[in-house]
């Protein structure tokens, strides 16, 4: 076998860039001349130019490696000579590596020190009917695990209303002011940015008949049956079941849930049931609100952009409202808590493992709810119309 | 013991007696710590019983779970106390929720178990108060709430310091000593598991079973098998000088 002195590159400017020489020795010999810096920050020469040459000629049966003119080097080199041992492996070539740094040497040798497991290999990405398939099981298990959920949330109730539910009336109370004051704030401001938008652009339509004052109508019945629980129930979903997801999420990564049920209490009982009640408690509460405050965010509209004075906007409001309006909007208010309650709490304590589970549980929970609530309000009920044309003008 | 259709161990067969302090030990993600969940009824096996005292905890349920469940005390690997409860209310939620005790009563139990671990005073503290090694030693002292006949520890010294991985140690031993509690403990610690252990099972992760069975100083001089030696010896002499010799056949 024939080893030729290692002959120093001829290109003039090796210092400055990374090169790669490769020069066949004989029929069945390669020499690799590296020279310059391989750092990773450098445009680091291919291993496929080895491939090629590999591949170019004859088998190849020995393969030198000569780094004498590498001015620096870091994770780059041992990359591309891992890349090179591969490759001489699959084609049964032999690697003499002697004239390489020491440390490059360590290197190469620790990373081939334990062999690769069978199951690390990269799996290849399975065809689409194989992913449909793994995903339908998924969607299904998730199902089952959700339904299992349900039926344990309606078996609490069950506990609680023959007054054997272990939960802490301390916990309630704080889930309690948690939903309900806390999120006056934030109801206040979107119902009565809501009632003013509904009116505005209500009236800039009624306005061309001259029938500015049914902007009372318009927007107290669509506040009352539909806009206040919606918005109420966005905003719940949005800001209360994240915290429920999130809550929960951290409890069963921190292994806290795991300790109630080593005790034989159930995380259902202790902590899911006074969410839930808390919220269905609340919501009618904030949907009343949400309804009054947008009605006012209308009546700021109507009297200071279209002409229309308080006490007709009230007379208008008060003839257009019956008390079965509002039930109507309590009534799916109610549907709409549990809903929030359920499904934040259910993506909390179906997360597992880490931090970033927790994460994934509060941003599902809005994501899916939102979805959830805005078809039910579409097909549960008939609207009058100006709330149906009041559908068509939001989205 | 399996997630799905991996197999993480299978033909386990162990005997803890009474009063004795077992480890379970193996290398890192041999299925140590998901054995102890089928122990604790957290997860069911794909197979097999786990028997307390001739019951067995997955083919009961209802009341009679909930009972057997409570004659087992867990520590868990980060403490896992309830963060939104101080220690006190921690210790005493187990007690509130299975004992007709008065709450004056309860926080009397509460503040002795929490002198027992060496955290007398700390009553009023919420965990996240606390140092990692305090919390460890509070979710002992609440695991112990119920006086229950079965103790679990899961990796009781990982993340603490030598001096308080070793307090914990005398702790459970203490423990043993006073209460006469059978302990079942989760580790890789050697000092520790061959501190205070008085009968052990090996995980092994490549045959995917138990491969030594027996205590643990008993296992270092009478054991012939090159992985249980080499685990409990900390690879021993011969590991350091294997890779090398292999990667320079491949590399060299």
């Amino acid at each position: 076998m024939v080893t030729l002195r290692s002959l120093p590159p001829e290109s003039p400017e090796a210092s400055d860039a990374p090169q790669l020489e490769i020069r066949r020795q004989s029929d069945n010999a390669l020499t690799l001349y590296l020279s310059g810096p391989w750092l990773l920050r450098e445009a680091v020469p291919s291993v496929t130019l080895v491939k090629e040459a590999l591949e170019a000629g004859g088998r190849v049966r020995r393969i030198l490696i000569d780094a004498g003119g590498v001015t620096g080097w870091d994770t780059a080199l041992p990359v591309f000579l891992r890349a090179v041992v591969a490759l001489a492996a699959e084609g049964g070539a032999h690697i003499d590596g002697s004239r390489l740094d020491e440390g490059v040497r360590k290197l190469l040798q620790l990373a081939a020190a334990v062999p690769p497991r069978q199951a690390a290999t990269p799996r290849a990405r399975p065809g689409l009917r194989i992913r449909t398939g793994e995903a339908a099981i998924r969607a299904w298990k998730r199902t089952a695990a959700f339904v299992v959920f349900l039926g344990e949330v309606v078996l609490s109730v069950g506990a609680l209303l023959s007054g054997r539910a272990a939960y802490r009336p301390v916990d309630f109370g704080l889930v309690l002011q948690e939903t309900g004051p806390r999120a006056l704030g934030i109801v206040s401001l979107i119902s009565f940015l809501v009632g003013l938008i509904l009116a505005f652009v209500g009236a800039i339509q009624l306005a061309r008949f001259g029938a500015q004052i049914y902007i009372a109508d318009l927007v107290g019945l669509a506040m009352a049956r539909e806009m206040g629980p919606m918005m109420a129930g966005i905003v719940m979903a949005g800001r209360t079941g994240a915290a429920f997801a999130a809550q929960l999420g951290t409890m069963q990564v921190n292994q806290e849930i795991d300790a109630l049920k080593t005790l034989g209490i159930s995380p259902v009982e202790f902590l899911v049931l006074p969410r839930i009640m808390a919220l269905v408690l609340m919501m009618p509460l904030l949907t009343l609100y949400a309804d009054l405050v947008g009605i006012g965010g209308g009546l700021t509209v109507s009297v200071s952009l279209f002409d229309l004075t308080l006490p007709q906007y009230w007379q208008e409001t008060v003839a257009a409202l019956t008390l079965t309006q509002f039930v109507i909007g309590l009534g799916k208010s109610v549907v709409y808590g549990a809903i929030v309650a359920v499904a934040g709490c259910a993506a909390g304590i179906r997360a597992s493992g880490s931090a970033s589970a927790v994460g994934e549980a509060a941003t599902q929970c809005p994501r899916s709810l939102t979805l959830r609530t805005r078809p039910r309000d579409a097909g549960s009920s008939r609207p009058p119309v100006p709330t149906r044309c009041m559908f068509r003008l939001t989205g | 013991m399996a997630y799905g259709d991996f197999v993480v161990m299978r033909d386990l067969n162990f005997v803890v007696r009474r009063g004795d302090i077992f480890i379970i030990m193996g290398g890192s993600g041999c299925g140590k710590s998901t054995l102890m969940r089928h122990l604790i009824g957290l997860k069911r096996p794909a197979a097999g019983k786990v028997l307390i005292g001739g019951a067995s905890l997955w083919e009961t349920e209802g009341e009679e779970r909930d009972a057997l469940l409570r004659r087992l005390g867990v520590m868990y690997q980060s403490g896992a106390l309830w963060s939104s409860l101080t220690l006190a209310e921690n210790i005493g939620l187990p007690l509130e929720q299975f004992t007709d005790l008065s709450a004056a009563a309860i926080r009397e139990v509460a503040a002795y178990k929490l002198a027992l671990v060496g955290l007398a005073g700390f009553e009023d503290y919420y965990p996240s108060e606390i140092s990692g090694g305090m919390q460890k030693r509070a979710g002992v002292a609440r695991a112990m709430a119920l006086d229950p006949e079965i103790l679990f520890f899961d990796e009781p010294s990982a993340g603490l310091d030598p001096v308080s991985a070793r307090r914990l140690d005398d702790l459970i031993l203490e423990l043993r000593e006073s209460l006469r509690t059978t302990m079942i403990v989760v580790t890789h610690e050697l000092e520790s598991l061959m501190g205070i252990g008085t009968n052990s099972v090996y995980l092994d992760v490549e045959t995917r079973t138990q491969i030594a069975l027996g205590r643990p100083r008993g296992l270092l001089e009478g054991c012939r098998d090159a992985k249980v030696q080499a685990f409990l010896t900390r690879g021993g002499q011969a590991a350091p000088a294997g890779p090398t010799e292999r990667a320079n056949g491949e590399a060299g």
